[in-house]
């Protein structure tokens, strides 16, 4: 406590010393880096002031005490922070991490692609390395997809294929890409339920400086677990609803303009949960709750969700005891599809007729349609459901692998084929 | 305390399952099963004398442990797991608790030491022939007699009813002309008048009975008007059961893993097809799920829980679903060995049967889960 009563008068020290609204976004997150108050849990040598992560609240707190703005927080540019600090060499951590922080660059993900959804290593994007000496790049071809923000995206994580006679895990390196280069197509997706939160990226001879590849070639697995990795653990913080600040002047509105940006794709979001929040309300309303079969159906779904809640405080509290961890940490993901197919099954049935409609002749305005046409996301994005199921069956119940059949070259490993074969 | 279990309660779970795993194989399980009592008394007391589990959480002041529901619900939980045949749900989480809630102090002092010591085995007899689980349809008539009360009716459904050395049984008795309540009331198990019938049940593993009473004589347990109480044992019961219920699904799970392993089939372990291990992955979620809602609801009825009406019905219908999708799914796995008397599997099968139904299927408990939703 005392160590958090430390680091609390010296971050209100300085900020009284340092905070002004009159700054420009960019100026004053600035200072933060330079300072090391707006990312403290970082390394002292990198923008950071070596903290433990559990300070970050206390600071925050004091942050939001004097009304002060603190660094980008939120989007794919924090996976790219997370996995420079983890993978990337000085000279990386020297171009990208400020204008991260500062919120000057935004980034992107290019790992899947329209023929290598679960099987992420199965990717055929090329990075070819050409010329030699002082001249030498890379050169990259192919299409990526899924990939949110790429449309604004100053930069972009790409995982492509450098070698194709080598094991498929093997032949694969990351870069960091320039997205803003010509040679990059990028062409919105609209996906079923309307909005179009998602990018397909083309490369036809974009180019990578040799420099911008992040560890060695061929350790592009690797890396990319390494991305992986945050977005699991950061899952919830990188779209999470940061509220923006409702003071006026200048510094507030380029918050809150660069909030807006990188929340847009997120909206529909708690949709595809299935807002089990709104299911009981909603039945008493239309009457439905008399119907017995009704009410068989919101009982499931309301049992569901408040053992799957317990079951996630009994992961947690597992943890925070430093106790044996039991199987219940894997199941989240899984739980979580069960929970959002139910609500949609007691939405429609709560809504009868209606559950047709949508937009302002929808339910709630359109919101049922779009719980409705959003929910078979979650089973999909971040791991389908049936990978969820190997990955438990195999880690967590350690059941056999399936024989594989990719092992070998991946040159001669059977693929979809690519576009216009 | 509801989302772990401390030190001490993993200990003795660990005691408990020990003694267990050496003394109920399945082959112990199918002797009691076919005996005449439906149980071994040895085990019987054993369990007593070496480990205090028939008076788990009764209090110390009448020859109990002095522990909770949590480590009678761990207690079911291990029972669940081996198959243990035994008057224990009865005696220990349906009888003492009754007496428990309901008893005055001269009776707790008189009834509950012979069961914590394990020297007798009791019951509670509420459902009748109608087969509901509600209290308020005893048609069971209480009379008063001679300072106390004779019984008249019929009770079905009573598990272990044919070897109770006491039975607890729900009567209607009149408290004015016009009106009368639903009081419990205890008899001898030989008492006169007192015919028991064995019945035929799916599950040899719990036995069932139907008691019929002609002029039983009998004493009031606690006061006039139970009804309040006796709902509060029943909801104490479905959460134990359900502690036992997963503690048989766990178990199915990880044999029906064993046996995956195991089973060559198309030159392969037949745990290799996503076909088996997707059935596995939502065995095990399905298990952990109902895990959480028992456990939740036992510490819920240590902390006397307002809530714990609904905490019950839904840790019974999770957990009814659960053994029986489980039962269900691992049968399937196992193919047709599963399928035949030898193979051990069946026993479970019927057990999650029995237990999907006795006090109240899982349609049952959600209705009245959103009955008592509406009502608070």
């Amino acid at each position: 406590m005392s160590e958090e009563n430390t680091v609390r008068a010296q971050i209100r020290e300085w900020l009284q010393a340092n905070w002004d609204p009159n700054l420009s976004l960019v100026d004053w997150r600035n200072l933060l880096a330079d300072s090391g108050w707006g990312v403290p849990h970082w390394p002292k040598q990198w923008f950071g002031r070596d903290l433990p992560e559990a300070i970050l609240p206390a600071i925050e707190e004091e942050f939001s005490a004097i009304g002060a703005v603190g660094v980008a927080k939120i989007g794919i540019r924090m996976l790219a922070a997370a996995t420079l600090l983890d993978r990337g060499n000085d000279d990386h951590k020297q171009r990208f991490l400020r204008r991260i922080l500062t919120g000057e660059d935004t980034w992107c993900q290019l790992f899947s692609e329209p023929g290598s959804g679960s099987d992420l290593a199965g990717a055929t994007t090329r990075a070819d390395r050409q010329g030699d000496g002082d001249n030498d790049k890379w050169i990259v071809n192919g299409q990526k997809v899924w990939t949110t923000s790429a449309h604004h995206a100053d930069w972009g994580l790409l995982l492509a294929r450098t070698d194709w006679d080598l094991p498929k895990h093997e032949g694969l390196s990351y870069f960091v890409i320039d997205m803003t280069q010509a040679s990059i197509e990028v062409h919105p997706l609209k996906q079923m339920n309307g909005y179009a939160s998602f990018n397909q990226v083309f490369f036809t001879d974009a180019v990578v400086e040799p420099e911008n590849l992040i560890s060695e070639v061929g350790n592009g697995w690797a890396v990319a677990m390494t991305t992986l990795s945050h977005e699991r653990s950061n899952a919830d913080a990188l779209r999470r609803w940061d509220k923006a600040s409702e003071l006026a002047g200048r510094i507030y509105d380029e918050e809150r303009a660069e909030i807006a940006t990188v929340m847009a794709p997120y909206t529909w979001y708690p949709q595809r949960t299935g807002r089990v929040d709104l299911a009981w309300s909603r039945a008493c309303d239309t009457q439905t709750i008399n119907n017995p079969a009704t009410r068989q159906e919101l009982a499931k779904l309301l049992m569901l969700n408040e053992a799957a809640q317990w079951t996630a405080q009994r992961a947690r509290t597992a943890r925070e005891l430093g106790k044996k961890q039991g199987p219940e940490g894997s199941l989240g993901k899984l739980a979580g599809s069960e929970i959002a197919k139910s609500a949609a099954r007691v939405h429609t049935s709560i809504s009868g007729a209606d559950a047709m409609l949508s937009g302002d002749d929808g339910p709630l305005n359109g919101l049922i349609a779009e719980i409705l046409l959003s929910v078979p996301a979650t089973s999909i994005a971040g791991g389908t459901d049936e990978i969820q199921r190997n990955i438990i069956a195999e880690r967590v119940l350690k059941m056999p692998k399936e024989p594989r059949l990719d092992t070998g070259p991946f040159r001669e490993v059977r693929k979809n084929p690519a576009r216009g074969e | 305390m509801r989302f772990y279990f401390s030190d001490e309660q993993e200990q003795f779970r660990d005691v408990v399952r020990k003694f267990l795993d050496d003394k109920v194989t399945s082959t112990k399980v199918r002797q009691d099963m076919a005996s005449a009592e439906g149980f071994d008394p040895e085990l019987w007391a054993a369990m007593s004398q070496e480990l205090g589990l028939t008076g788990v959480h009764i209090p110390e002041v009448y020859g109990g442990s002095g522990f909770g529901y949590s480590e009678l619900g761990i207690a079911l939980e291990e029972m669940g797991r081996c198959l243990l045949c035994s008057p224990y749900f009865s005696t220990t989480a349906l009888s003492a608790t009754t007496i428990m809630l309901n008893g005055n102090d001269e009776q707790k002092q008189r009834l509950l030491p012979a069961l914590a010591g394990g020297q007798q085995t009791a019951t509670l007899a509420t459902t009748e022939s109608d087969g509901q689980w509600e209290i308020d349809t005893t048609t069971t008539t209480a009379t008063q007699k001679n300072g106390g009360y004779v019984i008249n009716g019929n009770k079905k459904f009573v598990v272990d009813g044919q070897t109770a050395d006491t039975v607890i049984v729900s009567a209607r008795e009149s408290v004015s002309k016009s009106q009368d309540a639903i009081s419990l009331f205890y008899v001898q198990g030989d008492a006169k008048g007192l015919t028991r019938r064995g019945l035929e049940t799916i599950d040899q593993t719990r036995r069932l009975s139907q008691l019929a009473f002609h002029d039983v004589p009998a004493q009031r347990l606690g006061e006039i008007d139970a009804s309040q109480s006796l709902r509060t044992t029943l909801d104490i019961a479905a959460i134990a059961l359900a502690n036992e219920m997963v503690g048989g699904a766990q178990r199915l799970l990880a044999d029906a893993v064993d046996y995956a392993q195991m089973r060559i089939q198309f030159g392969r372990p037949i745990g290799s097809f996503q076909a088996i291990k997707h059935h596995c992955a939502d065995l095990l979620l399905a298990v952990e799920l109902a895990k959480s809602a028992a456990y939740y609801a036992s510490a819920a009825a240590d902390e006397n829980d307002p809530e714990l009406p609904t905490l019950a019905s839904l840790a019974k219908a999770m957990a009814a679903e659960t053994y029986m999708k489980t039962a269900t799914l691992c049968l399937q796995i196992h193919g047709g060995i599963g399928f035949t008397w030898d193979h051990d599997l069946h026993l479970w099968f019927k057990r999650a049967k029995s237990s999907e139904v006795y006090l109240g299927d899982p349609n049952y408990h959600r209705e009245r889960y959103i009955q008592l939703k509406e009502s608070g």
